[in-house]
Protein backbone atom coordinates (compact mmCIF):
# COMPACT_ATOMS: atom_id res chain seq x y z
CA UNK A 1 0.00 0.00 0.00
CA UNK A 2 2.90 2.32 0.83
CA UNK A 3 6.11 1.73 -1.03
CA UNK A 4 9.30 3.63 -0.18
CA UNK A 5 12.42 3.13 -2.31
CA UNK A 6 15.86 4.51 -1.47
CA UNK A 7 14.63 7.78 -0.02
CA UNK A 8 17.25 10.22 1.24
CA UNK A 9 16.77 13.72 2.60
CA UNK A 10 19.34 16.21 3.86
CA UNK A 11 18.89 19.55 5.61
CA UNK A 12 22.10 21.52 5.23
CA UNK A 13 24.72 19.24 6.75
CA UNK A 14 22.25 17.07 8.62
CA UNK A 15 21.17 13.87 6.96
CA UNK A 16 17.61 13.30 8.10
CA UNK A 17 16.96 10.17 6.04
CA UNK A 18 19.58 7.85 4.65
CA UNK A 19 18.54 5.54 1.81
CA UNK A 20 15.28 4.31 3.32
CA UNK A 21 13.48 1.41 1.64
CA UNK A 22 10.28 0.14 3.20
CA UNK A 23 7.00 -1.55 2.23
CA UNK A 24 3.82 -1.13 4.24
CA UNK A 25 1.01 -3.57 3.48
CA UNK A 26 -2.64 -2.89 2.91
CA UNK A 27 -4.64 -2.69 6.13
CA UNK A 28 -1.55 -2.93 8.26
CA UNK A 29 -1.04 -1.05 11.54
CA UNK A 30 2.57 -0.05 11.04
CA UNK A 31 4.74 1.80 13.57
CA UNK A 32 7.78 4.00 13.08
CA UNK A 33 9.52 3.69 16.43
CA UNK A 34 12.37 5.99 17.36
CA UNK A 35 13.48 9.06 19.33
CA UNK A 36 13.44 12.70 18.19
CA UNK A 37 15.80 13.19 15.27
CA UNK A 38 15.33 9.63 13.95
CA UNK A 39 13.70 10.94 10.76
CA UNK A 40 10.11 9.86 11.44
CA UNK A 41 8.54 13.24 10.69
CA UNK A 42 10.63 13.82 7.54
CA UNK A 43 9.58 10.45 6.16
CA UNK A 44 5.92 11.13 6.90
CA UNK A 45 6.06 14.59 5.36
CA UNK A 46 7.52 13.11 2.17
CA UNK A 47 4.71 10.54 2.05
CA UNK A 48 2.17 13.30 2.67
CA UNK A 49 3.58 15.22 -0.35
CA UNK A 50 4.58 18.12 1.87
CA UNK A 51 8.31 17.65 1.41
CA UNK A 52 10.39 16.56 -1.59
CA UNK A 53 13.02 13.86 -1.12
CA UNK A 54 16.57 14.56 -2.39
CA UNK A 55 16.61 11.15 -4.03
CA UNK A 56 14.54 7.99 -4.17
CA UNK A 57 10.82 7.59 -4.74
CA UNK A 58 7.67 6.60 -2.91
CA UNK A 59 4.13 5.70 -3.82
CA UNK A 60 0.86 5.31 -1.98
CA UNK A 61 -1.65 2.87 -3.45
CA UNK A 62 0.27 3.10 -6.71
CA UNK A 63 0.36 6.92 -6.86
CA UNK A 64 3.74 8.61 -6.95
CA UNK A 65 4.27 11.14 -4.13
CA UNK A 66 5.80 13.74 -6.44
CA UNK A 67 3.87 13.39 -9.70
CA UNK A 68 0.47 12.47 -8.31
CA UNK A 69 0.38 14.52 -5.15
CA UNK A 70 -3.17 15.70 -5.81
CA UNK A 71 -4.54 12.17 -5.81
CA UNK A 72 -2.59 11.32 -2.68
CA UNK A 73 -3.87 14.29 -0.74
CA UNK A 74 -7.43 13.04 -1.30
CA UNK A 75 -6.76 9.51 -0.15
CA UNK A 76 -4.79 10.21 3.04
CA UNK A 77 -5.70 11.49 6.46
CA UNK A 78 -2.81 13.18 8.24
CA UNK A 79 -2.48 14.12 11.87
CA UNK A 80 0.76 16.07 12.27
CA UNK A 81 2.69 16.17 15.52
CA UNK A 82 1.67 19.67 16.41
CA UNK A 83 -1.94 20.35 17.06
CA UNK A 84 -3.39 20.94 13.58
CA UNK A 85 -6.82 22.36 14.29
CA UNK A 86 -8.16 25.87 14.03
CA UNK A 87 -8.02 27.04 17.63
CA UNK A 88 -10.65 29.75 17.20
CA UNK A 89 -13.18 27.56 15.46
CA UNK A 90 -15.49 25.43 17.56
CA UNK A 91 -15.36 21.66 17.68
CA UNK A 92 -18.24 21.35 15.20
CA UNK A 93 -16.85 24.04 12.91
CA UNK A 94 -13.51 22.28 12.71
CA UNK A 95 -15.08 18.99 11.74
CA UNK A 96 -17.35 20.61 9.13
CA UNK A 97 -14.46 22.63 7.77
CA UNK A 98 -12.32 19.55 7.15
CA UNK A 99 -15.25 17.68 5.61
CA UNK A 100 -16.00 20.59 3.24
CA UNK A 101 -12.37 21.00 2.17
CA UNK A 102 -12.40 17.38 1.04
CA UNK A 103 -15.73 17.82 -0.75
CA UNK A 104 -17.81 15.71 1.58
CA UNK A 105 -20.10 16.22 4.56
CA UNK A 106 -19.97 15.19 8.19
CA UNK A 107 -23.25 13.32 7.76
CA UNK A 108 -21.91 11.19 4.91
CA UNK A 109 -19.01 9.74 6.87
CA UNK A 110 -20.28 10.11 10.41
CA UNK A 111 -20.26 6.33 10.94
CA UNK A 112 -16.49 6.23 10.68
CA UNK A 113 -15.78 8.88 13.31
CA UNK A 114 -18.76 8.19 15.55
CA UNK A 115 -16.91 6.18 18.21
CA UNK A 116 -14.25 8.85 18.59
CA UNK A 117 -16.28 12.00 17.98
CA UNK A 118 -19.09 11.02 20.37
CA UNK A 119 -16.69 11.68 23.29
CA UNK A 120 -16.36 15.33 22.32
CA UNK A 121 -19.76 15.94 20.77
CA UNK A 122 -21.16 17.35 24.04
CA UNK A 123 -18.55 20.14 23.70
CA UNK A 124 -19.49 20.86 20.08
CA UNK A 125 -19.79 24.60 20.56
CA UNK A 126 -16.55 24.99 22.47
CA UNK A 127 -13.57 26.50 20.69
CA UNK A 128 -10.88 23.96 19.85
CA UNK A 129 -8.26 26.06 21.65
CA UNK A 130 -10.17 25.60 24.90
CA UNK A 131 -10.21 21.80 24.83
CA UNK A 132 -8.10 19.60 27.09
CA UNK A 133 -5.19 17.69 25.56
CA UNK A 134 -7.06 14.42 25.29
CA UNK A 135 -10.10 16.04 23.67
CA UNK A 136 -7.97 17.96 21.16
CA UNK A 137 -6.40 14.70 20.16
CA UNK A 138 -9.80 13.09 19.58
CA UNK A 139 -10.97 16.06 17.52
CA UNK A 140 -7.79 16.05 15.43
CA UNK A 141 -8.26 12.36 14.73
CA UNK A 142 -11.92 12.91 13.78
CA UNK A 143 -10.90 15.69 11.38
CA UNK A 144 -8.20 13.49 9.80
CA UNK A 145 -10.81 10.77 9.24
CA UNK A 146 -13.88 12.70 8.12
CA UNK A 147 -13.17 12.28 4.38
CA UNK A 148 -12.80 8.50 4.81
CA UNK A 149 -9.14 8.16 3.87
CA UNK A 150 -7.63 4.86 2.72
CA UNK A 151 -4.44 5.64 4.57
CA UNK A 152 -4.15 7.31 7.95
CA UNK A 153 -0.80 8.84 8.93
CA UNK A 154 -0.29 9.93 12.55
CA UNK A 155 2.86 11.72 13.66
CA UNK A 156 3.51 11.03 17.35
CA UNK A 157 -0.14 11.20 18.41
CA UNK A 158 0.68 10.01 21.93
CA UNK A 159 3.71 12.16 22.76
CA UNK A 160 3.20 14.03 26.01
CA UNK A 161 -0.05 12.16 26.58
CA UNK A 162 -0.54 10.35 29.88
CA UNK A 163 -0.39 6.56 30.12
CA UNK A 164 -4.15 6.07 30.36
CA UNK A 165 -5.06 8.32 27.41
CA UNK A 166 -2.34 6.61 25.40
CA UNK A 167 -3.96 3.23 25.98
CA UNK A 168 -7.35 4.60 24.92
CA UNK A 169 -5.84 6.11 21.78
CA UNK A 170 -4.34 2.79 20.71
CA UNK A 171 -7.69 1.11 21.24
CA UNK A 172 -9.19 3.65 18.82
CA UNK A 173 -6.52 2.85 16.25
CA UNK A 174 -7.20 -0.89 16.55
CA UNK A 175 -10.87 -0.22 15.85
CA UNK A 176 -10.07 1.90 12.80
CA UNK A 177 -7.91 -0.86 11.43
CA UNK A 178 -10.98 -3.09 11.40
CA UNK A 179 -12.57 -0.57 9.05
CA UNK A 180 -9.92 -1.35 6.45
CA UNK A 181 -7.76 1.69 6.89
CA UNK A 182 -4.00 1.34 6.51
CA UNK A 183 -2.39 3.10 9.46
CA UNK A 184 1.13 4.47 9.70
CA UNK A 185 1.90 5.83 13.17
CA UNK A 186 5.10 7.12 14.74
CA UNK A 187 6.01 7.09 18.41
CA UNK A 188 9.01 7.58 20.69
CA UNK A 189 7.46 5.19 23.25
CA UNK A 190 9.09 1.81 22.73
CA UNK A 191 6.35 -0.08 24.56
CA UNK A 192 3.84 0.98 21.91
CA UNK A 193 5.72 -1.10 19.32
CA UNK A 194 3.97 -4.16 20.70
CA UNK A 195 0.60 -2.75 19.63
CA UNK A 196 1.60 -2.63 15.93
CA UNK A 197 1.48 -5.44 13.37
CA UNK A 198 4.94 -4.52 12.15
CA UNK A 199 7.37 -1.79 13.10
CA UNK A 200 10.45 -0.05 11.77
CA UNK A 201 12.96 0.82 14.48
CA UNK A 202 14.50 4.14 13.40
CA UNK A 203 17.59 5.94 14.60
CA UNK A 204 19.43 8.88 13.01
CA UNK A 205 17.83 8.53 9.59
CA UNK A 206 18.33 4.79 9.23
CA UNK A 207 16.23 1.70 9.85
CA UNK A 208 17.71 -0.52 12.54
CA UNK A 209 15.22 -3.28 11.77
CA UNK A 210 11.80 -3.84 10.18
CA UNK A 211 9.61 -6.74 11.31
CA UNK A 212 6.81 -7.78 13.63
CA UNK A 213 7.56 -6.95 17.28
CA UNK A 214 7.58 -10.67 18.11
CA UNK A 215 10.15 -11.54 15.46
CA UNK A 216 12.32 -8.54 16.28
CA UNK A 217 12.55 -9.79 19.85
CA UNK A 218 13.20 -13.38 18.69
CA UNK A 219 16.07 -12.27 16.48
CA UNK A 220 17.73 -10.36 19.33
CA UNK A 221 19.08 -13.62 20.68
CA UNK A 222 20.79 -12.21 23.74
CA UNK A 223 20.06 -13.37 27.26
CA UNK A 224 18.77 -10.65 29.53
CA UNK A 225 19.02 -10.94 33.30
CA UNK A 226 16.82 -8.69 35.41
CA UNK A 227 18.19 -7.77 38.82
CA UNK A 228 16.79 -5.76 41.67
CA UNK A 229 17.87 -4.73 45.13
CA UNK A 230 16.89 -2.12 47.67
CA UNK A 231 18.92 0.67 46.07
CA UNK A 232 18.70 1.18 42.30
CA UNK A 233 21.49 3.76 41.98
CA UNK A 234 24.00 1.54 43.78
CA UNK A 235 22.70 -1.55 41.97
CA UNK A 236 23.41 -0.05 38.55
CA UNK A 237 26.81 1.30 39.51
CA UNK A 238 27.85 -2.03 41.02
CA UNK A 239 26.56 -4.10 38.10
CA UNK A 240 28.61 -1.97 35.73
CA UNK A 241 31.75 -3.03 37.60
CA UNK A 242 30.91 -6.71 37.10
CA UNK A 243 33.74 -8.06 34.92
CA UNK A 244 31.49 -9.65 32.30
CA UNK A 245 28.98 -6.80 31.87
CA UNK A 246 28.17 -5.68 28.33
CA UNK A 247 25.24 -3.43 29.16
CA UNK A 248 23.47 -2.41 32.36
CA UNK A 249 20.37 -0.23 32.18
CA UNK A 250 17.52 0.59 34.50
CA UNK A 251 14.13 -0.78 33.46
CA UNK A 252 11.57 0.34 36.00
CA UNK A 253 12.24 -1.47 39.27
CA UNK A 254 14.81 -3.77 37.63
CA UNK A 255 18.20 -3.34 36.07
CA UNK A 256 18.65 -5.28 32.85
CA UNK A 257 22.00 -6.93 32.40
CA UNK A 258 23.62 -8.50 29.34
CA UNK A 259 27.06 -10.07 29.00
CA UNK A 260 29.24 -10.26 25.87
CA UNK A 261 29.11 -14.06 25.60
CA UNK A 262 25.79 -14.75 27.34
CA UNK A 263 27.61 -16.92 29.87
CA UNK A 264 26.64 -15.21 33.10
CA UNK A 265 24.25 -17.27 35.20
CA UNK A 266 21.57 -16.05 37.59
CA UNK A 267 23.29 -17.30 40.75
CA UNK A 268 26.62 -15.79 39.68
CA UNK A 269 25.08 -12.33 39.52
CA UNK A 270 23.13 -12.90 42.73
CA UNK A 271 26.28 -13.82 44.63
CA UNK A 272 28.11 -10.83 43.23
CA UNK A 273 25.39 -8.47 44.48
CA UNK A 274 25.17 -10.12 47.89
CA UNK A 275 28.93 -9.87 48.23
CA UNK A 276 28.65 -6.15 47.49
CA UNK A 277 26.27 -5.74 50.40
CA UNK A 278 22.98 -5.45 48.51
CA UNK A 279 19.80 -6.42 50.26
CA UNK A 280 16.56 -7.88 48.95
CA UNK A 281 18.46 -9.18 45.92
CA UNK A 282 16.46 -10.84 43.15
CA UNK A 283 17.85 -11.97 39.81
CA UNK A 284 15.98 -13.76 37.06
CA UNK A 285 16.37 -14.42 33.38
CA UNK A 286 13.69 -12.66 31.37
CA UNK A 287 12.37 -12.35 27.86
CA UNK A 288 13.81 -9.16 26.34
CA UNK A 289 11.44 -6.36 25.32
CA UNK A 290 11.50 -4.04 22.30
CA UNK A 291 13.38 -1.43 24.32
CA UNK A 292 16.16 -3.93 25.14
CA UNK A 293 16.42 -4.73 21.45
CA UNK A 294 16.40 -1.10 20.38
CA UNK A 295 19.19 -0.26 22.78
CA UNK A 296 21.17 -3.30 21.66
CA UNK A 297 20.80 -2.33 18.00
CA UNK A 298 21.75 1.26 18.81
CA UNK A 299 24.96 0.08 20.44
CA UNK A 300 25.75 -2.19 17.50
CA UNK A 301 25.29 0.60 14.98
CA UNK A 302 27.54 2.84 17.09
CA UNK A 303 30.19 0.15 17.11
CA UNK A 304 29.89 -0.33 13.37
CA UNK A 305 30.50 3.35 12.79
CA UNK A 306 33.55 3.07 15.05
CA UNK A 307 34.76 0.02 13.14
CA UNK A 308 34.21 1.88 9.86
CA UNK A 309 37.14 4.11 10.71
CA UNK A 310 35.64 6.73 12.92
CA UNK A 311 38.68 6.38 15.15
CA UNK A 312 38.13 9.64 17.00
CA UNK A 313 35.39 8.00 19.00
CA UNK A 314 36.09 6.00 22.05
CA UNK A 315 36.83 2.33 21.35
CA UNK A 316 33.92 0.04 21.99
CA UNK A 317 33.77 -1.91 25.20
CA UNK A 318 32.27 -4.99 23.63
CA UNK A 319 33.88 -7.53 21.38
CA UNK A 320 37.55 -8.22 21.75
CA UNK B 1 12.52 9.71 55.88
CA UNK B 2 10.54 11.51 58.59
CA UNK B 3 13.57 12.80 60.45
CA UNK B 4 14.73 14.53 57.32
CA UNK B 5 14.05 18.18 56.69
CA UNK B 6 11.03 18.89 54.50
CA UNK B 7 12.03 21.08 51.56
CA UNK B 8 8.47 21.53 50.37
CA UNK B 9 5.50 21.69 52.69
CA UNK B 10 2.00 22.03 51.29
CA UNK B 11 -1.04 22.16 53.56
CA UNK B 12 -4.47 22.36 52.00
CA UNK B 13 -3.17 23.94 48.82
CA UNK B 14 -6.10 25.13 46.72
CA UNK B 15 -6.11 26.85 43.35
CA UNK B 16 -9.32 27.84 41.61
CA UNK B 17 -9.81 29.31 38.19
CA UNK B 18 -13.32 30.73 38.41
CA UNK B 19 -15.52 27.81 39.37
CA UNK B 20 -12.92 25.26 38.28
CA UNK B 21 -10.83 23.73 41.07
CA UNK B 22 -7.45 22.87 39.57
CA UNK B 23 -5.82 21.94 42.90
CA UNK B 24 -8.20 20.67 45.53
CA UNK B 25 -6.66 20.70 49.02
CA UNK B 26 -3.27 19.18 48.27
CA UNK B 27 -1.30 17.98 51.28
CA UNK B 28 2.24 16.74 50.92
CA UNK B 29 5.82 17.14 52.06
CA UNK B 30 8.97 16.58 50.04
CA UNK B 31 12.19 15.80 51.89
CA UNK B 32 15.77 16.77 51.26
CA UNK B 33 17.62 14.61 48.74
CA UNK B 34 14.46 12.85 47.71
CA UNK B 35 13.44 12.11 44.11
CA UNK B 36 9.77 12.97 44.22
CA UNK B 37 7.69 11.78 41.26
CA UNK B 38 4.70 13.99 40.54
CA UNK B 39 2.37 12.03 38.27
CA UNK B 40 -1.11 12.45 36.90
CA UNK B 41 -3.12 12.34 33.71
CA UNK B 42 -3.18 15.38 31.41
CA UNK B 43 -5.36 18.01 33.03
CA UNK B 44 -5.08 16.52 36.52
CA UNK B 45 -3.56 19.76 37.86
CA UNK B 46 0.18 19.04 37.88
CA UNK B 47 1.29 22.11 35.95
CA UNK B 48 -0.85 24.38 38.12
CA UNK B 49 0.76 22.95 41.25
CA UNK B 50 4.30 23.27 39.86
CA UNK B 51 3.69 26.89 38.87
CA UNK B 52 2.62 27.65 42.43
CA UNK B 53 5.59 25.86 43.98
CA UNK B 54 7.96 27.80 41.69
CA UNK B 55 6.47 31.10 42.84
CA UNK B 56 4.92 31.88 39.45
CA UNK B 57 1.30 31.68 40.49
CA UNK B 58 -0.46 32.50 43.76
CA UNK B 59 -2.64 29.81 45.31
CA UNK B 60 -6.22 30.59 46.26
CA UNK B 61 -5.59 29.27 49.79
CA UNK B 62 -3.35 26.98 51.82
CA UNK B 63 -0.09 27.11 53.77
CA UNK B 64 2.87 26.39 51.54
CA UNK B 65 6.60 26.77 51.98
CA UNK B 66 9.34 25.94 49.48
CA UNK B 67 12.92 25.78 50.71
CA UNK B 68 11.64 27.28 53.96
CA UNK B 69 10.20 30.35 52.21
CA UNK B 70 6.57 31.40 52.21
CA UNK B 71 4.78 31.04 48.90
CA UNK B 72 2.80 34.30 49.30
CA UNK B 73 5.41 36.70 50.63
CA UNK B 74 8.77 35.33 49.57
CA UNK B 75 8.38 34.27 45.94
CA UNK B 76 11.56 36.07 44.89
CA UNK B 77 13.58 34.15 47.50
CA UNK B 78 11.95 30.93 46.33
CA UNK B 79 12.97 31.63 42.73
CA UNK B 80 16.59 32.08 43.85
CA UNK B 81 16.61 28.77 45.65
CA UNK B 82 15.08 26.51 43.05
CA UNK B 83 16.09 25.24 39.66
CA UNK B 84 13.65 24.56 36.84
CA UNK B 85 13.92 22.60 33.64
CA UNK B 86 11.03 22.19 31.23
CA UNK B 87 10.62 19.75 28.37
CA UNK B 88 11.61 22.61 26.07
CA UNK B 89 14.99 22.76 27.81
CA UNK B 90 15.04 26.56 28.37
CA UNK B 91 18.46 27.10 26.78
CA UNK B 92 19.12 30.00 24.41
CA UNK B 93 19.43 28.39 20.99
CA UNK B 94 21.43 31.21 19.42
CA UNK B 95 23.99 31.37 22.19
CA UNK B 96 26.89 28.94 22.52
CA UNK B 97 27.30 26.31 25.20
CA UNK B 98 29.68 28.51 27.20
CA UNK B 99 27.52 31.58 26.79
CA UNK B 100 24.50 29.75 28.14
CA UNK B 101 26.42 28.58 31.21
CA UNK B 102 27.72 32.12 31.85
CA UNK B 103 24.32 33.66 31.29
CA UNK B 104 22.63 31.39 33.83
CA UNK B 105 25.52 31.85 36.24
CA UNK B 106 24.94 35.59 35.98
CA UNK B 107 21.17 35.35 36.37
CA UNK B 108 21.58 33.29 39.53
CA UNK B 109 24.10 35.80 40.88
CA UNK B 110 27.08 33.46 41.09
CA UNK B 111 30.22 35.62 41.60
CA UNK B 112 32.32 36.08 38.46
CA UNK B 113 35.33 34.09 39.64
CA UNK B 114 33.21 31.19 40.85
CA UNK B 115 31.31 31.30 37.57
CA UNK B 116 34.48 30.67 35.57
CA UNK B 117 35.39 27.71 37.76
CA UNK B 118 31.89 26.32 37.46
CA UNK B 119 31.95 26.67 33.69
CA UNK B 120 35.21 24.77 33.42
CA UNK B 121 34.06 22.09 35.81
CA UNK B 122 30.78 21.62 33.98
CA UNK B 123 32.28 21.47 30.49
CA UNK B 124 34.65 18.78 31.67
CA UNK B 125 32.01 16.76 33.44
CA UNK B 126 29.64 16.82 30.46
CA UNK B 127 32.48 16.22 28.00
CA UNK B 128 31.49 19.37 26.16
CA UNK B 129 34.90 21.06 26.17
CA UNK B 130 35.25 20.77 22.41
CA UNK B 131 31.71 21.96 21.82
CA UNK B 132 31.99 25.00 24.12
CA UNK B 133 31.81 27.50 21.27
CA UNK B 134 29.06 25.73 19.35
CA UNK B 135 25.56 27.15 19.17
CA UNK B 136 22.93 25.28 21.15
CA UNK B 137 20.72 25.07 18.04
CA UNK B 138 23.07 22.57 16.39
CA UNK B 139 23.55 20.22 19.35
CA UNK B 140 22.03 16.75 19.59
CA UNK B 141 18.99 16.55 21.83
CA UNK B 142 20.74 14.41 24.44
CA UNK B 143 23.51 17.00 24.93
CA UNK B 144 21.03 19.85 25.20
CA UNK B 145 19.17 17.92 27.84
CA UNK B 146 22.26 17.23 29.94
CA UNK B 147 23.29 20.85 29.67
CA UNK B 148 19.83 22.18 30.50
CA UNK B 149 19.75 20.07 33.64
CA UNK B 150 23.24 21.06 34.71
CA UNK B 151 22.46 24.73 34.16
CA UNK B 152 19.26 24.39 36.19
CA UNK B 153 21.33 23.24 39.19
CA UNK B 154 24.35 25.49 38.54
CA UNK B 155 23.57 27.56 41.65
CA UNK B 156 23.19 24.45 43.87
CA UNK B 157 19.51 25.02 44.58
CA UNK B 158 17.72 23.23 47.41
CA UNK B 159 15.32 21.78 44.90
CA UNK B 160 15.07 21.33 41.17
CA UNK B 161 11.79 20.99 39.26
CA UNK B 162 11.90 18.84 36.15
CA UNK B 163 8.82 19.01 33.95
CA UNK B 164 8.81 15.98 31.63
CA UNK B 165 12.56 16.17 31.14
CA UNK B 166 12.92 12.98 29.08
CA UNK B 167 10.25 13.35 26.40
CA UNK B 168 11.37 12.30 22.95
CA UNK B 169 14.93 11.19 23.68
CA UNK B 170 16.25 7.74 22.82
CA UNK B 171 16.18 5.01 25.47
CA UNK B 172 19.91 5.12 26.19
CA UNK B 173 20.01 8.91 26.58
CA UNK B 174 16.91 8.73 28.75
CA UNK B 175 18.69 6.39 31.15
CA UNK B 176 21.87 8.44 31.15
CA UNK B 177 19.73 11.38 32.13
CA UNK B 178 18.46 9.46 35.13
CA UNK B 179 22.06 8.82 36.14
CA UNK B 180 22.39 12.61 36.42
CA UNK B 181 19.22 12.84 38.48
CA UNK B 182 20.46 10.18 40.91
CA UNK B 183 23.77 11.97 41.18
CA UNK B 184 22.10 15.29 42.00
CA UNK B 185 19.89 13.64 44.62
CA UNK B 186 22.97 11.95 46.06
CA UNK B 187 24.50 15.42 46.49
CA UNK B 188 21.47 16.43 48.52
CA UNK B 189 19.49 18.28 45.85
CA UNK B 190 15.80 17.48 46.05
CA UNK B 191 14.39 16.46 42.69
CA UNK B 192 10.74 17.09 41.86
CA UNK B 193 9.97 15.39 38.56
CA UNK B 194 6.98 14.81 36.27
CA UNK B 195 6.97 12.13 33.60
CA UNK B 196 4.68 10.09 31.40
CA UNK B 197 7.09 7.16 31.37
CA UNK B 198 5.79 4.80 34.02
CA UNK B 199 9.10 2.93 34.24
CA UNK B 200 10.61 6.20 35.44
CA UNK B 201 8.05 6.36 38.23
CA UNK B 202 9.79 3.27 39.64
CA UNK B 203 13.06 5.22 39.96
CA UNK B 204 11.54 7.77 42.35
CA UNK B 205 11.90 7.65 46.12
CA UNK B 206 8.22 8.49 46.46
CA UNK B 207 5.46 9.11 43.97
CA UNK B 208 2.29 11.14 44.15
CA UNK B 209 -0.49 10.54 41.66
CA UNK B 210 -2.99 13.29 40.92
CA UNK B 211 -6.43 12.83 39.47
CA UNK B 212 -8.98 15.58 38.86
CA UNK B 213 -7.19 18.12 41.05
CA UNK B 214 -6.55 15.82 44.00
CA UNK B 215 -3.67 13.69 45.18
CA UNK B 216 -5.15 10.22 45.06
CA UNK B 217 -2.07 8.33 46.18
CA UNK B 218 1.30 9.17 47.70
CA UNK B 219 3.86 6.62 48.78
CA UNK B 220 6.97 4.72 47.71
CA UNK B 221 6.55 2.80 44.43
CA UNK B 222 6.89 -0.41 46.44
CA UNK B 223 4.03 0.42 48.81
CA UNK B 224 1.80 1.73 46.02
CA UNK B 225 2.18 -1.52 44.12
CA UNK B 226 1.22 -3.46 47.25
CA UNK B 227 -1.66 -1.16 48.04
CA UNK B 228 -3.14 -1.37 44.53
CA UNK B 229 -2.23 -5.00 44.06
CA UNK B 230 -0.33 -4.14 40.89
CA UNK B 231 2.75 -5.61 39.24
CA UNK B 232 4.21 -2.25 38.24
CA UNK B 233 3.58 1.50 38.39
CA UNK B 234 1.85 1.46 35.04
CA UNK B 235 -0.89 -0.71 36.53
CA UNK B 236 -1.10 1.51 39.62
CA UNK B 237 -1.50 4.56 37.40
CA UNK B 238 -4.18 2.96 35.26
CA UNK B 239 -6.12 1.79 38.32
CA UNK B 240 -6.13 5.29 39.80
CA UNK B 241 -6.80 7.27 36.63
CA UNK B 242 -9.35 4.99 35.03
CA UNK B 243 -11.76 4.42 37.86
Amino acid sequence: MISIRNISKTYGETEALHDITLEINRNELFGLIGPDGAGKTSLMRILMTLLLPDSGSASLDGCDVVKEFRKIRKMVGYMPGRFSLYQDLTVEENLHFFATVFGTTVEENYELVKDIYSHIEPFGTRRAGKLSGGMKQKLALSCALIHKPKILVLDEPTTGVDAVSRKEFWEMLKNLQKKEITILVSTPYMDEANLCDRVALMQKGTLLDVDSPGRIIQKFGKRVLAARSENMFRLINDLRTFPKAASVYAFGQFAHFTSPDDDVEVNELENFLLKNGHQAVEVEEIEPGIEDVFMGLMQNSLQQSVAAGNTNNKPSKKQT
Amino acid sequence: MENRQPVIKAENMVKKFGAFVANDHLNFEVYQGEIFGFLGANGAGKTTAIRILCGLSTPTSGNITVGGFDIYRETELIKKNIGYMSQKFSLYEDLTVSENIRLYGGIYGIPWRRRKEKEKELLRKLELEEARNKLIAGLPLGWKQKLAFSVAILHDPAIVFLDEPTGGVDPITRRKFWDLIYEAADRGITVFVTTHYMDEAEYCSRVSIMDAGRIEALDTPENLKKQYNARNMDEVFVKISRK
